[in-house]
């Protein structure tokens, strides 16, 4: 009697245990699959010329998606740009002196920033920035990501200053240092390497966002000759091709989805490199 | 820890502040001052977007008022909006993508935080989160080339034929439609719930577990008996924040659920969702009304989302600042 309830007890947590681990091998099949096509579909567009030219009108072979990949750099470029020194300085307020009733607000706040649909950001942006300079342009579509970005810069960059240890703190002011320098020349320089990380995960995840874009940066199908004009990125243009009926078109889209996979990704994991490298290294 | 800051001996290197008397006090009144200053910016920008979106949307709000959302005709030709299908293929999609999504995504949590050897854990935790980082676009290009088409093959005429006396599974097999826009947006909240629920995980203090195996309970009975228990407030917060990123998920779903402003009962009807139609039409939009149609959906799911956050926020912040050994 005894034997076999505790049998029936190891079952069933041999069993748990089984369903558990393949629920993580289950979510890891459509990420395996999605690279697969994109690799596999994506690589036979991808040329020189793919990453060079212009788009070519529908019918005519050939083309590239080079204006889309100076206009992704341009707008990630303006979202770092308006978006990280804010991003940063809250963090910085959070982190020192954020103990207080409006710290924690501004906390929660970002919180809850960071679940604001991306589409909406986009529709803030349009009625802020596109209504009242009447048109489309690179520094909408970058101030849409950076609103974006904002709330994760900020709670990466205060998480990584609290992880810095007081007595560097205590060192510091302990010499007379006042305490704005402390923060800025040891805590926040002693943090950069890991608020460095926390940026670059944001920078990837604003790269591939195509939503905010559409009625911001809109698009265009020829080089961004400057930032007040409608400008070209990856993922509007990949969804732009992807949608539409020509043969031409898909081809080039999954080209377009190879080369955005490979820009997040690498940003991805080289950030996380970045952070188990400094780990070890402790 | 090696720290290459150049601190300065003497303070009066601190610049030309330190003239003014306060040595270098006033600094520290500036710097408080200005990180306060853009501390603010996040609440500002919250309330901007709601006093924005208010604005752009007022001339539906006053035209349509309640009626907007009970309403199923969306005819801006005839000037006249409803947004009841968009918001009915929105919740459709966000709960079969929760049905989905929440045992996978529970499952892996506890196995990553509770019962998966370190070095497993090293490997398969950061593969999980790279399902995050790819961009929603390229999940939709999938979906239209790859799952969509499978989906129509082989996924649906098998439901149909194991289930097809419930309305759910009647009809033609499109491919596009709810059921694959449910499950591009579980695979894309996956990760979302699955971060989260093992951050709270995390926050159950080692001791409940200690006791538990000390008492003789396998892995699993520990998990729940002693850690589930404590955790659940935290690990319904996780859900609600995967369904608030699936409400307001937009690329990926706008390409598979193939945007028609229908109600149907079946998951393999095409449908619409409320960030769809404002992905598709407000470029093309014109009047002035009809802009205000769409920015007020945007409104809505905006109103949505935000309040999901705050409860889904509350209920995960309550795990960590719990006494250890604390009840619900």
């Amino acid at each position: 009697m005894k034997e076999t309830s505790y049998q029936r007890r190891h079952i069933i947590d041999v069993a748990v245990r089984g369903a558990c681990f393949a629920a993580t091998l289950l979510a890891l099949v459509p990420l395996v699959s999605v690279l697969y096509y994109v690799t596999v579909r994506g690589i036979g567009g991808i040329s020189l010329d793919f990453l060079t030219q212009l788009p070519k009108p529908v019918g005519e072979k050939g083309g590239g998606m080079a204006n889309a990949i100076v206009g992704t750099l341009e707008l990630v470029g303006l979202a770092c740009l308006f978006g990280i020194p804010p991003g940063v300085l809250a963090g910085v307020y959070l982190a020192e002196f954020g103990n207080t009733r409006f710290g924690k607000f501004v906390r929660f706040s970002a919180d809850v920033m960071s679940g604001i649909p991306s589409i909406t950001v986009g529709l803030f942006v349009f009625a802020l920035v596109v209504m009242s300079t009447k048109r489309f342009s690179a520094y909408a579509g970058g101030f849409a990501l950076a609103v974006l970005m904002l709330p994760t810069v900020t709670r990466a960059t205060e998480e990584l200053l609290k992880l810095v240890p007081e007595s560097l703190r205590e060192a510091g002011l302990g010499l007379g240092v006042p305490q704005w320098r402390v923060t800025l020349r040891v805590m926040l320089r002693t943090a950069a390497p890991g608020i460095a990380t926390g940026i670059m995960l944001a920078v990837a995840r604003v790269a591939g966002e195509t939503a905010p874009l559409l009625f911001t940066a809109f698009s265009n199908r020829f080089w961004p000759s400057s930032l007040n004009e409608p400008t070209p990125s990856i993922p509007v243009q990949i969804f732009t091709y992807a949608v539409s009926p020509y043969e031409d078109w898909h081809e080039q889209a999954w080209a377009g989805a190879l080369v955005l996979v490979t820009l997040v990704l690498l940003l991805n994991i080289s950030a996380r490199l970045l952070v188990r490298h400094r780990v070890r290294a402790r | 820890m090696t720290v290459n800051a150049e601190v300065p001996l003497v303070r009066s290197e601190s610049g030309w502040f330190s003239r003014l008397g306060a040595a270098g006090n006033l600094g520290d009144w500036l710097f408080r001052r200005i990180t306060a200053l853009n501390a603010l910016l996040v609440i500002v920008l919250i309330g901007a977007m709601a006093y924005e979106m208010t604005v752009a949307s007022s001339l539906s709000l006053k035209e349509f008022g309640f009626g907007f959302i009970t309403s199923t005709v969306w005819d801006p030709v005839r000037q006249i909006f409803g947004a009841l299908p968009f918001i009915y293929g929105t919740v459709v999609s966000s709960l079969l993508a929760l049905l989905i999504a929440v045992p996978i995504s529970i499952g892996i949590a506890i196995y990553l935080s509770e019962l998966a050897p370190a070095a497993v854990r090293a490997v398969l935790g950061p593969l999980v989160e790279l399902l995050a980082a790819v961009p929603s676009v390229v999940y939709g290009l999938w979906g239209v080339f790859a799952l969509a088409p499978w989906l129509r093959e082989s996924v649906e005429p098998l439901l149909q034929a194991a289930f097809g006396f419930l309305p759910l599974f009647q009809g033609p097999h499109q491919g596009f439609g709810l059921l694959a826009g449910g499950i591009v947006l579980a695979i894309m909240i996956l990760p979302t719930i699955s971060s989260v629920a093992r951050e709270v995980l995390r926050a159950v203090p080692m001791s409940l577990r200690e006791g538990a195996l000390a008492l003789g309970a396998t892995r699993w009975e520990t998990v729940r008996t002693a850690v589930l228990p404590y955790a659940l407030s935290g690990l319904i917060g996780a859900i609600i924040l995967g369904l608030g990123r699936a409400l307001g998920e937009t690329m990926a779903i706008t390409m598979v659920i193939g945007n028609r402003a229908e109600i149907s009962a079946s998951l393999f009807a095409p449908s619409y969702t409320m960030a769809s139609v404002i992905a598709n039409e407000f470029t093309e939009a014109t009047e002035e009304l009809y802009l205000a149609a769409l920015a007020e959906i945007g409104l809505l799911l905006f109103v949505v989302t935000v309040v999901l956050n705050v409860v889904a926020r509350l209920l995960v912040w309550r795990v960590g600042r719990m006494p250890s050994g604390g009840r619900l």
